[in-house]
């Protein structure tokens, strides 16, 4: 059962997620600059922030276009290198950074147009495969591109040095809630529906009037978009590119991130983001044994709950307010005939 | 001429491992639609084998030989039956991620065991080099060419002529449909499993022959291209397999012969894209409608 | 069953959310802003940081073995002017992020120098958190001429030191070598594409022929985990080079060795310090005659012999290397340093302090009992200036047959 809820009108509900958001920067801004919280956490932090963005991001195209990308980690890497190159030429300028994290997303999202056209005309392990392939193709041209060009453009296997080092917490954190909010607001409207329906049934989207390759694309193209800038901040937040880092590996770990969250829930692709990059820093003794656990946990959770922990559950701050007003309210006339549910599309579906 | 005819013979002779693998591949995919990712993983798993039993155990390499195709036979099944069978149900997806999970679990688990470095697998199979025409040519790329062949061959006709290979199409065609006329789908679909890791084992064997090394990644590479030459030859098709292989391992040979062998990955992959964008059945592949 | 599982699952997550978000909140008050109140005391932190997991694992353990032996073997006779050596070690995965998240935490724990990092790639972008803290370092493995100088800006990184050889180094060496003892007029080079060390050698080793008047035939490459080289090898024999050099590591270089013979390659093989290990890779017969530089020659003197006995009866032979010798040499120097700045009764952690250490590596330590060299001295890039021994594959074992 789906029900709009009103008790909370419209514009309100986006300014408490603001408000609410912006503080949480404010403070944690604050903490950092202050140096209470160390250049170790702050960089963990950073790190938590980049993963959340490709797991948003990739959620888009895994979770909810139904779709099956292996090179999100090429994507990244486009977008890395050109922001990187960007920000070598014109260091030092304030407005440098943003403009190249643009740019590198920009440039992601027209290889995505590029791969996603002729891709998504294609369907489920084709399409995996296809990206795949894009994605070593990347790196063998970001490892060779020099040799032909004749002249030092990504430095191939050396990698790209001594990019600035520009990515900041709250640079990052500013690129999360802009992620989160565009893709949450592109679901929520009719585009989304239409994206969502592709992955329920393809073929009777198709039949129902969408144009499942435009739609397709569209979510594709949003998708390598986000990865794109996600890469930029990387570049910025070590200073050194490789092109060995943006591996079939490294498109697995975003893999792992957006399925352990749940395919199709915003909430679970940042949460399990967050804790699956926080977590191998907490558990350091357990390195050796991390990757075979990834492994391990994907099979089964695959085995067990094939749509993932969260399952297309989504979390909704306003959602909760509304229930607990409802509570309050409901206290007194309980019973009294008409108890409004409000769930999300979800819990629905469970 | 005679640097065209060798650039062959080893274009030959890496595609017929390829081929080999493909195969395997092939077969699994035209069963129960699976692109089985762990695959390559098999064949690092028996290179393993084959590694501690003639090094750890010092046992002689026939038996070595044996063993190393009876664990990936044994692995094959028991990976299909603890992560595979119990989604036969859900959607595509999920079966792709968990193939790609186990292909993990088993690089990861190598890893943890035998460490990060190559082993040194000693050689399983020798025998005398072949001269045609004054050109020489090593005896592992005769055997495995030939293995390859007569691997064709014999699946082929095991789909073909045989009883379980009837019920092998039929399952392929419509599961639900299969079972109702009787016959016993899970125990067709492991045979399907037992006979393409059986082909890895023997992949594996071959491969250290050729390349007496085994290393934890060693599948990863090797699987993907594997899988490039089922889709190029058209998956689920054995035959497709077999050229797919061949066809990738020349490739390589002539992209590497003219100076390019920087770009040789690079190439393989553009072909796969190629091919799938202009023709997504492959060579030999059949088209498959979808139905609501 | 199944709704146990993702309950206990779930769990699991939230719990690790919490955990997270709790050492987030609330970093240690020792930590971060004032490493030197943590680095007093009665032990001197040092870290050592490395691919200790992961593809790259091997180079990681061999070099975290070597140094810690070192140091161990320092703190059973006394340590530094009485206080004992700590060693805080983490691991990188061979990842760049890990590497800056591993030096930021070592950094926390109050380190007051770095034996580390272990990837050329790594070194780099730990290099970029240390230069600004003028933290002492010293790496034992990586080669990239860009580790201790920035070519861009011209400028060295007065911090970082090295005890293995830079790539252009043994590229150049090689070459040198090629000229003058094996009278080399052709050249071919088969190189791993993805792999920085060896394309910066062959950089180098192209370069240096050129200038020698070698003729480089030839020059291949291939990706990272390939096996098979003939169709490149093939190309090779065709032009039937004088010596074929290998810039690779060893696993690799006995693969293509082997090839190469079957191809019909006639060639002297050459390679570089990578190379070192390669006689369990391939057949005696194969490798016979071929030359590599090294900066580590096995058993080729007591203090080497002594290492080894020690190395071996705690870790075992397999990760002896000449990562672990560096490593070893690393940890000496550095330690000498240290013991330096001590006794000149600074504070451990203060700017004094480092730049003592910085300046005692580069200019004391020419008497060490070091095993890879008599004593480091280093060069105005940080690179040290040591002798190569020149190995030679005899009967499938590789011997040391001189300096030079």
């Amino acid at each position: 059962m789906i029900k709009k809820s009103t008790i909370i009108p419209m514009p309100l509900r986006y300014l408490i997620n603001i408000v609410l958001f912006a503080a949480f920067l404010f403070v944690m801004n604050t903490l950092i600059t202050g140096g209470t919280i160390s250049k170790y956490y702050s960089g963990v932090i950073s790190s938590i922030g980049i993963s959340i963005i490709l797991a948003v991001s990739l959620n888009m195209a895994t979770g909810y276009l139904g779709q099956l990308p292996l090179g999100h980690a090429g994507f990244m890497a486009v977008g890395a290198y050109t922001s990187a190159l960007i920000m070598k030429a014109a260091a030092g300028s304030l407005i440098t950074f943003p403009l190249a994290l643009l740019a590198g997303g920009l440039v992601a999202a027209l290889f995505g147009i590029l791969i996603g056209i002729p891709a998504l005309k294609l369907k489920g392990d084709y399409l995996a495969i296809l990206t795949l392939g894009f994605g070593q193709i990347i790196m063998v041209v970001l490892l060779n591109i020099d040799d032909v060009l004749g002249f030092k453009l990504t430095r191939g296997a050396a990698g790209l040095q001594k990019i600035p080092k520009t990515t900041t917490f709250l640079i990052t954190f500013i690129c999360v809630g802009i992620t989160c909010f565009v893709i949450h607001t592109i679901m929520k409207s009719r585009h989304g529906r239409a994206i969502l329906s592709i992955r329920e049934n393809e073929i009777a989207a198709e039949s129902c009037g969408i144009n499942t390759t435009y739609y397709k694309t569209l979510g594709f193209v949003v998708s390598a978009f986000f990865a794109g800038v996600a890469g930029g901040l990387y570049a910025g937040n070590i200073g050194i590119l490789n092109p060995s880092a943006f591996g079939f590996m490294k498109s697995i770990e975003i893999l792992v991130m957006v399925v352990l969250g749940g395919m199709g829930s915003m909430f679970g692709s940042v949460l399990s983001g967050g804790v699956l990059t926080a977590l191998p820093e907490l558990l350091r003794d357990f390195d050796k044994y991390r990757m075979v656990v990834y492994s391990l946990v994907l099979v089964v959770v695959m085995i067990f709950k094939p749509t993932g922990l969260m399952g297309t559950y989504d979390f909704s701050l306003n959602g909760l307010l509304d229930k607990l007003i409802l509570r309050l309210k409901g206290g007194k006339g309980d019973g009294g005939g008409k108890a409004v549910l409000v769930e999300k599309e979800g819990k629905a579906n469970e | 001429m005679s640097l065209v005819f060798s650039q062959l013979i080893n274009g030959l002779q890496s595609g017929s491992i390829y081929a080999l693998i493909a195969i395997g591949y092939s077969m699994v995919y035209g069963i129960i639609l699976l692109l089985n990712f762990a695959h390559g993983d098999i064949i690092m798993v028996g290179a393993y084998v084959a590694w501690l039993v003639v090094v750890n155990l010092s046992l002689p390499p026939a038996l070595a030989i044996a063993l190393a195709i009876i664990a990936c036979t044994l692995l094959g099944v028991v990976i299909e039956k603890v992560a595979y069978s119990p989604l036969r149900k859900a959607p595509r997806l999920s079966l792709l991620i968990t193939a790609i999970g186990i292909s993990f679990l088993l690089e990861n688990l190598a890893q943890l065991k035998f460490g990060a470095g190559a082993k040194n697998v000693p050689a399983l199979i020798t025998g005398p080099a072949l001269d045609i025409g004054g050109q020489h040519i090593g005896f592992t790329a005769v055997l495995t060419i030939i293995v390859s062949v007569v691997a064709m061959i014999g699946l082929t006709f095991l789909i073909r002529k045989t009883k379980m290979g009837k019920a092998m199409r039929a399952v392929s065609e419509d599961m639900g449909t299969a079972q109702l006329m009787g016959i016993n789908v899970n125990s067709t679909i492991s045979f399907t499993f037992a006979v393409g890791s059986a082909l890895a084992g023997i992949g594996s064997v071959l491969y250290s022959c050729a390349y007496p090394q085994a290393a934890p990644t060693m599948g990863s590479m090797l699987g993907l291209k594997a899988f490039v030459a089922a889709v190029l030859g058209g998956i689920g098709s054995i035959p497709g397999a077999m050229i797919g292989g061949f066809a990738i391992g020349i490739a390589e040979a002539i992209v590497s012969a003219i100076g390019l062998s920087v770009w040789k990955d690079g190439v393989v992959f553009a072909i796969l894209i190629i091919v799938l964008i202009f023709k997504p059945t492959g060579i030999m592949g059949k088209k498959i409608n979808e139905k609501v | 069953m199944k709704k146990f599982l993702s309950i206990a699952l779930v769990l699991v997550l939230i719990v690790g959310c919490f955990a997270a978000c709790g050492s987030k909140a609330k970093p240690e008050p020792t930590a971060g802003a004032t490493p030197s109140a943590a680095a007093s005391g009665d032990t001197i932190k040092v870290g050592i940081i490395g691919c200790q997991t992961g593809e790259y694992a091997q180079y990681g353990v061999s070099v975290m073995n070597g140094a810690t032996l070192y140091i161990e073997q320092l703190n059973a006779n006394g340590g530094i002017g009485g206080k004992q050596v700590e060693i805080v070690n983490y691991d990188n995965k061979g990842d760049s992020q890990e590497a800056i998240n591993a030096f930021n935490l070592a950094v926390d724990k109050g380190i007051t120098a770095l034996i580390g990092d272990v990837l050329s790639g790594n070194t780099m972008a730990v290099v970029g958190e240390a230069a600004p803290l003028n933290m002492p370092m010293i790496t034992a493995s990586a080669t990239a001429d860009g580790v201790t100088y920035d070519s861009e800006s011209d400028t060295v990184y007065s911090n970082v030191f090295r005890t293995c050889f830079t790539d252009p180094f043994q590229g150049e060496k090689m070459a040198n070598y090629a000229n003058e003892k094996l009278s080399a007029k052709t050249a071919a080079v088969i190189y791993e594409t993805g792999n920085d060390y060896a394309v910066g050698v062959k950089d180098a080793f192209i370069a240096k022929c050129e200038a020698l008047g070698i003729e480089v035939v030839d020059e291949e490459g291939y990706a990272t985990g390939d096996v098979d080289f003939k169709s490149q090898l093939t190309t090779i024999a065709s032009k039937n080079p004088d010596v074929l050099f290998f810039p690779n590591y060893y696993e690799d270089d006995g693969l293509i060795a082997t090839q190469a013979r079957e191809v019909g390659i006639k060639a002297t093989f050459i390679g570089s310090d990578g190379m070192s290990g390669i006689s369990k890779y391939a057949s005696a017969a194969d490798l016979e005659g071929t030359v590599y530089c090294a900066g580590y020659a096995p058993a080729s003197s007591d203090a080497v012999k002594a290492f080894e006995e020690a190395y071996t009866a705690k870790y075992g032979t397999d990760t002896l290397n000449m990562f672990s010798a560096n490593a070893y040499d690393a940890a000496m120097v550095l330690c000498n340093a240290l013991q330096i700045a001590e006794d000149a009764g600074l504070t451990a952690g203060t700017d004094e302090y480092k730049q003592a250490v910085i300046d005692a590596i580069r200019d004391k330590s020419a008497d060490l009992e070091s095993i890879t060299c008599n004593g480091y001295t280093f060069d105005e890039h940080n690179n040290p200036v040591k002798a190569t021994n020149i190995m030679k594959l005899v009967g499938g074992v590789e011997t040391f047959t001189e300096t030079y």
